[in-house]
């Protein structure tokens, strides 16, 4: 997270040589790590083109596209029905997914850093697999599951339960799709922390659950946080195996992403931006928290050590 | 509080960490379980603290039964070698910490807590840094904050696993020191966990010496360096040279000389190996004793005031060290290559019958 401001200091120390009292001898005396000035300036445009290319300009472009036609008309796309619903949708299913996946990843680092246990190998590779696994095939595997023809399904029918084309299936497969997020985030860091603090808090007379909000909370917080908003990101902009499970039906079972498109096959290009450029906001507003609540922290710590 | 270990077994999968172990430490006093890494000396510690079960065996404080009690409500101070303090709080928040998250009905009031960290800063000498970060101290500083961050809960015993072994040198010496003078002070039963000799023989009233899992010794530091009660203890307390010797009717005999072996009255012609610890030997530029072994010195190496000599002789297979004051060096007047006779001054002589461990 932070290794973009180290590597911006890093190259404002290569600017300023510490030896500067002789600018001939520093330059004689080039650490190994220096790179000459050229190299730097390469690697740096190279860096910053790509930026512009595959990041900036698609969301210039978004954003653009949305406010083309004036304020109004993409107000009107985002107050249409449809809209409305499939935000509101998406962020239900936000509101379950996050903290079930919140609570998975804790307890899986958990279980995977802090204790030793057969099988320890496998459970690492099975959280891995949502990544690996293309999410058509999700969204299949739980149409075989719970769909009308499937191995479930005639019990659900009996108990007058849907699962597909309905919210609960959507839920299921966002779940699976953003698991990995938080616990990947956690399980390296809680690893390398050891349970050295939690075993001093133990034996300074503290709870399992004092231990837990004193000592590991603030330990993994910024990895914490960070999975949170990668997952509620993924969880938000989820497609493949929405499509396959959610049926579509509008007002109903469509997500955003859903909708977009929706709107995009039906050459609603305006509006198709406009529900874009909220998801586009939500992104950016995620990362400037996360950016906030950093800057916050540290200020709060070198005010400590002053 | 004395702390008592009854027959106390634990292995990880293979591996006997702790093998049917008892061992009593009394009442206010310092002890160091001094072993090679490996031995299960962290591991009793750790059993006695609560944060291992043990496979069989009681632990018990001054005779009440804590095997089963959770290490929170054991009262035990622990000290952990790389400090385990807590990153995110400052050094007054580490110190209360164990006073800030007791239950609202035996928790102090702020006043009393800020009051009894501030004391502990100020016995450590660190009252400077309440409001510092850990990460901003010395590795010594860090320590001092741990041990007070553990006596703050007032521990019935403080444990410490290997307190000095992350510190350089000269900080660990001034450290183990000071360690001494507050426990004078505080006197609370403590039990700590050493690989390094010195520190065991400097700091504590009493050594329990471990090996594989097991009590190789346990008594005085003086008793332990000068009574080792077998080769392993004689090889892991400081160097010591071997020789082969023939053990008949109380006497040790090394090439052409003899030794006294009083305890071996009875042995006739019996094979051994006699332990000579370095500074045991006398070393002589001529053959001054009849009874001294020839020699060859082989390599000299000054250390600050000692010179330690490397001899060959042929009553031991390996090289004999020696080592001598740089004054007494200087008179003898030998150098690298030259000839000399060595006499043992004092020997311990094992049977190979008797547990002859590596070293």
């Amino acid at each position: 997270m932070n290794t973009s401001n180290q590597a911006a200091s890093e190259v404002d120390r290569a600017d300023t040589p510490t030896a500067s009292d002789n600018d001939a001898l520093a330059k004689r005396w080039r650490r190994a790590t220096e790179e000459p000035a050229w190299l730097k300036v390469t690697l740096i445009t190279v860096a910053l083109a790509f930026v512009a290319l595959f990041l900036v300009l698609p969301l210039s472009v978004v954003l653009f596209g949305a406010f083309e036609r004036g304020i109004a008309t993409w107000l009107e796309a985002i107050r249409d029905p449809d809209a409305l619903s499939a935000i509101r949708l998406t962020l239900l299913i936000v509101a379950i997914v996050v903290p079930l996946n919140t609570l998975f990843g804790i307890a899986a680092a958990w279980a995977i850093a802090k204790f030793e246990f057969r099988g320890k190998p496998i459970l690492i590779s099975l959280i891995d697999m949502p990544f690996a696994i293309s999410p058509v095939v999700v969204g299949l595997i739980f149409v075989i599951l719970f769909g009308s023809q499937g191995w479930l399904g005639p019990w659900l029918a009996a108990h007058d339960l849907r699962i597909i084309f309905a919210v609960p299936g959507i839920v299921i497969v966002i779940a699976f799709g953003t698991l990995p997020f938080i616990a990947r985030e956690l399980i390296p860091l809680m690893q390398q922390q050891g349970k050295e603090e939690e075993e001093a808090s133990l034996t300074l007379g503290a709870s399992g659950f004092k231990t837990f909000w004193h000592v590991t909370l603030p330990n993994i917080k910024w990895g914490l946080i960070y999975g949170i908003i990668l997952c509620n990101a993924r969880a938000m902009g989820e497609f493949g195996a929405v499509a396959v499970v959610s049926g579509r039906i509008r007002g109903e079972t469509n997500t955003v992403p859903l909708h977009i498109e929706v709107l995009y096959n039906e050459y609603m290009f305006t509006a198709a931006f406009a529900v874009s450029s909220l998801l586009t906001g939500l992104a950016l507003v995620t990362i400037a928290i996360k950016s906030v609540v950093e800057w916050q922290d540290e200020r709060r710590q070198r005010r400590a050590a002053a | 509080m004395s702390i008592e270990i009854d027959r106390v077994n634990k292995r990880f999968r293979d591996f006997v960490a702790v093998d049917d172990v008892s061992l009593t430490f009394r009442e206010g006093e310092l002890t160091a379980l001094l072993g090679p890494s490996g031995s299960g000396k962290t591991t009793l510690l750790r059993i006695i603290a609560g944060l291992e079960q043990p496979d069989t065996g009681r632990i018990r404080f001054h005779g009440e039964d804590t095997t089963d009690l959770h290490v929170s409500k054991r009262g035990v101070g622990f000290v952990f070698q790389h400090y385990a303090l807590f990153k995110h709080m400052t050094v007054f928040q580490n110190v209360a910490y164990g006073l800030t998250v007791r239950p609202r009905a035996t928790r102090p009031t702020k006043d009393e807590i800020k009051q009894k960290v501030m004391r502990l800063l100020e016995l450590v000498q660190l009252d400077w840094t309440a409001h510092r970060y850990p990460h901003q101290l010395s590795g010594g500083q860090r320590q001092r904050i741990a041990l007070a961050r553990a006596l703050a809960v007032e521990p019935k015993v403080l444990l410490l696993d290997e307190p000095f072994g992350a510190l350089d040198a000269k900080v660990r010496a001034e450290l183990r020191r000071w360690l001494r003078r507050l426990h004078d002070d505080i006197h609370v039963t403590s039990v700590f966990v050493t690989h390094d000799q010195e520190e065991a023989l400097e700091v504590s009233d009493r050594v329990v010496v471990m090996n594989k899992g097991r009590v190789e010794q346990d008594g005085s530091p003086e008793e332990v360096y000068d009574h080792p009660a077998n080769p392993f203890v004689y090889r892991f307390l400081g160097n010591v040279n071997l020789f082969e010797a023939r053990v008949h009717q109380g006497s040790a005999h090394i090439g052409g000389i003899a030794l006294p072996a009083p305890e071996y009255a009875d042995q006739r012609n019996e094979h051994g190996h006699a332990y000579v610890r370095p500074h045991e030997i006398e070393v002589f530029a001529r053959q001054e004793h009849a009874d001294a072994l020839p020699a060859k010195v082989e390599l000299v190496s000054v250390v600050g005031p000692a010179v330690r000599l490397e001899l060959h002789t042929d009553a031991s297979d390996a090289l004999v060290h020696a080592e001598l004051p740089k004054h007494r060096y200087r008179a003898l007047g030998l150098s690298q290559g030259s000839d000399a006779w060595i006499r043992p001054l004092h020997s311990r002589v094992f049977l190979p019958d008797e547990r002859v461990l590596n070293g």
